[in-house]
C-alpha cells in the first residue's frame, strides 16, 4: 500500500498560506511563521479562513494534495479539487448502480454489515478487557442482537428494509455506548446522539471526528476516480457527499468512536476544554481542538493488518483502501464489495 | 487501409507502458490513474531537458529539433518525439525552409541504462513509423539516450519490428475501445511499477468476497 504522509492542520485563524518554490509558507501579517516542503504532505486542512494563494491551490491540485477549508468550529466549508481523476466509465457505472435500488442495496448492505460487525467487536472487546466495569449481561444481549441483525442484513435486497435494520442496530449500540466511557464520567457521558448542535462533550467530539473522517473519505473516493457525492445507501442531496457517508458507515465505530473513547479514557482531554453556549450547544476550545488533531494524525500512522487485503498498512490508509476496493467491485473485478471487518 | 479519427488517437508514450504491463497501461490510459514515484519524477526531470520546443539547433550537417509533435493516421497514434535529428543525406527528403535533403532519426530520452527487455524498443519503432508517414521517407534507425550512462545507443528498425508494432497497437486499440482493464499478471516487474498501490495485483487472486464475509459473520 502507498505511504501515508502528513496532514498539515492550520489552526491559527488569521494565517495566509502561499507557495514559495516547492514549499508551503504560513504567514501572519507578512511575518513568516512556518515553511514546509510540499512533498512531505498529503493533505492541508485549514480552520478559520484567511486565505490560500491561487498558486498554492494549483500546486496542491497538481500534486494530489488535498486542500480543505473548515470553519473554526470544525465544520466543512470547501475543498480544492484538481482535474477530476479516473475513468468516466467507472463513474457512469457508479451512477447506474445508484439509480438502481436493488443494486444499491447489494453494495450498501455490505457497508452496514461492516458497521454492525465492527460495533459488535468494539463491545465484545470492551467486555473482555473490563469485565468488572461493564454490565456484562446487558452487553451480551446487545452483541447477540447485533449478531442476529448482521445475519438479517446479509439477506436484504431492499434499501428501506436495510435502513430500518441499520437504525435498529444503531439504537442497540448507542444504548450501551456510555458503558465504554471509563474515565471522567462527570464530564463525559453519552445519553444519545445529537449533532445540530452537539449538546454534550462526547457528541461534540464525535461530530468533530466524523468530520475529519468524512474529509479523508471524500478525498480517498475522488482519488480512485469515484464521485463522492453519489451514494447507494444515502440518497443524493446537493452538497452531501453521500458515497463518502456510505463507506464511512463501517468506519464510524472502529475509526472515530474508538478514537474519541481513547481521548477520554486516556485523559488526553479534559472537561475544562469545552464550553457551553447559552442554548446548550457545546464547543471545543482551541487547545482541545489542537490536541484532538494531533492525536488524529498520530492515530493515522498506527499500523494494522487489513482484514481482506491481508496487508500491513496504517489506519490512515483504510479509507483509501476501502475506496479502492469499492472501485474494483464497481468495475467488476470483485464479486462483492468487501467491507472493513475489524476485530 | 483505415485511417483513424484524430479524437481516437492513442498516445505513443503508452506503448512502453503497454509492453511493460497491459494493466499498467489500462490504468493510466483508460482509467486515468497516476501516481508519482521516484522513477517517474526522475523521468520528468530528464524530459525537462528534451522538452524545449523553441530550441532548434544546427550543428554542421545536422538539424536538431526538440519536442516535435508527431502522429500517424494509419496507426492512429500521436505523441511527442523528445529529439529528432535531421541529417543531411542525398537519399533524404526536402524539408520546408531548408536547403538540401534530410533524413530524420528520432532520439528518445530514457532514465537509467539500457534494459534487457525491449519494452522501450517498440515506442521508438512507432516514432519511426510516424516520422516516415509524415515526411514520406524511409528511416532505418533511431536512438535511445540513456541518462545514467550519458550515452546514446543506436537501434536498427526492421520490418519485423514494424509488424510487431502494428500488432501491439491493434491490441491496445482493442482494449481501449472496450474500455477494458485487463487483469494483472503479477510478477517481479510489479516491484518497480509506479502504480502498484493503485493496481493491487494480488487482489484478483484472493478468495471471493462472499466467502470472506460469510466466514467473518459466522464467527
Amino acid at each position: 500500500m502507498k505511504k501515508i504522509l502528513n496532514t498539515l492542520f492550520v489552526t491559527l485563524p488569521d494565517t495566509y498560506l502561499s507557495l514559495d518554490g516547492d514549499n508551503i509558507v504560513v504567514k501572519q501579517e507578512e511575518a513568516i511563521l512556518a515553511r514546509y516542503p510540499l512533498h512531505n504532505l498529503e493533505a492541508v486542512c485549514t480552520f478559520g479562513y484567511a486565505g490560500v494563494s491561487p498558486g498554492l491551490m494549483g500546486a496542491c491540485a497538481s500534486r494530489n494534495i488535498d486542500l480543505t477549508f473548515m470553519t473554526r468550529t470544525g465544520r466543512f466549508l470547501a475543498r480544492v479539487i484538481g482535474e477530476s481523476r479516473g475513468n468516466v466509465v467507472l463513474r457512469k457505472e457508479q451512477y447506474r448502480i445508484s439509480d438502481d435500488d436493488k443494486r444499491s442495496a447489494l453494495v450498501a448492505r455490505n457497508m452496514i454489515i461492516g458497521k454492525i460487525y465492527n460495533n459488535k467487536w468494539i463491545l465484545e472487546r470492551a467486555t473482555r478487557d473490563y469485565p468488572l466495569r461493564m454490565d456484562t449481561d446487558r452487553m451480551k444481549k446487545v452483541t447477540a442482537s447485533l449478531a442476529g441483525a448482521m445475519q438479517q442484513v446479509r439477506e436484504v435486497e431492499d434499501l428501506d428494509i436495510l435502513r430500518g435494520l441499520e437504525g435498529a442496530a444503531a439504537v442497540q449500540y448507542n444504548s450501551v455506548f456510555d458503558e465504554l466511557i471509563l474515565q471522567q464520567k462527570k464530564d463525559f457521558y453519552f445519553h444519545g446522539r445529537n449533532k445540530r448542535p452537539p449538546l454534550d462533550n462526547v457528541n461534540a467530539l464525535l461530530s468533530f471526528a466524523y468530520t475529519l473522517l468524512s474529509n479523508d473519505m471524500k478525498s480517498a473516493l475522488e482519488a480512485v476516480g469515484l464521485d463522492a457525492y453519489v451514494g447507494f445507501l444515502h440518497r443524493d442531496r446537493p452538497g452531501r457527499a453521500s458515497l463518502a457517508l456510505d463507506v464511512m458507515e463501517e468506519l464510524r465505530g472502529v475509526y472515530a468512536d474508538r478514537f474519541v473513547l481513547t481521548l477520554i479514557n486516556k485523559k488526553l482531554i479534559h472537561g475544562k476544554g469545552f464550553y457551553r453556549k447559552e442554548n446548550g450547544a457545546v464547543i471545543m476550545d482551541d487547545d482541545t481542538r489542537k490536541i484532538v488533531l494531533k492525536a488524529w494524525q498520530e492515530r493515522k500512522q498506527e499500523k494494522i493488518i487489513h482484514p481482506y487485503l491481508n496487508e500491513k498498512m496504517s489506519w490512515g490508509l483504510v479509507p483509501y483502501s476501502q475506496a479502492l476496493l469499492l472501485a474494483r467491485h464497481i468495475r467488476g473485478d470483485l464479486d462483492e464489495y468487501p467491507p472493513f471487518l475489524w476485530k | 487501409m483505415q485511417d483513424y479519427n484524430e479524437e481516437d488517437y492513442l498516445l505513443l508514450s503508452g506503448i512502453q507502458h503497454f509492453n511493460f504491463c497491459r494493466r499498467q497501461w489500462a490504468l493510466i490510459h483508460i482509467e486515468q490513474q497516476w501516481e508519482e514515484n521516484v522513477k517517474t519524477i526522475e523521468g520528468d526531470h530528464l524530459h525537462r531537458k528534451a522538452d524545449q520546443p523553441m530550441i532548434r539547433e544546427k550543428r554542421g550537417d545536422k538539424l536538431i529539433v526538440r519536442a516535435l509533435p508527431i502522429h500517424s493516421r494509419e496507426l492512429g497514434v500521436t505523441g511527442i518525439c523528445d529529439v529528432v535529428e535531421f541529417v543531411r543525406d542525398p537519399h533524404g527528403v526536402p524539408l520546408a525552409g531548408e536547403e538540401g535533403t534530410y533524413l530524420p532519426f528520432p532520439v528518445e530520452y530514457k532514465r537509467g541504462k539500457p534494459k534487457r527487455n525491449d519494452s522501450d524498443h517498440s515506442q521508438l519503432v512507432a516514432q519511426v513509423m510516424c516520422l516516415e508517414e509524415m515526411l514520406v521517407c524511409d528511416i532505418s534507425k533511431g536512438y535511445f539516450y540513456y541518462d545514467e550512462i550519458k550515452h546514446r545507443v543506436e537501434v536498427m528498425i526492421t520490418a519485423a519490428d514494424r509488424e510487431r508494432g502494428r500488432t501491439s497497437l491493434q491490441e491496445m486499440r482493442h482494449y481501449f475501445e472496450r474500455n477494458h482493464t485487463p487483469k494483472a499478471k503479477a510478477g517481479p516487474h510489479c516491484q518497480s511499477c509506479s502504480l502498484q498501490h493503485i493496481c493491487v495485483p494480488e487482489i484478483l487472486n484472493k478468495r471471493s468476497v462472499s466467502s470472506f464475509i460469510e466466514s467473518r459473520i459466522a464467527e
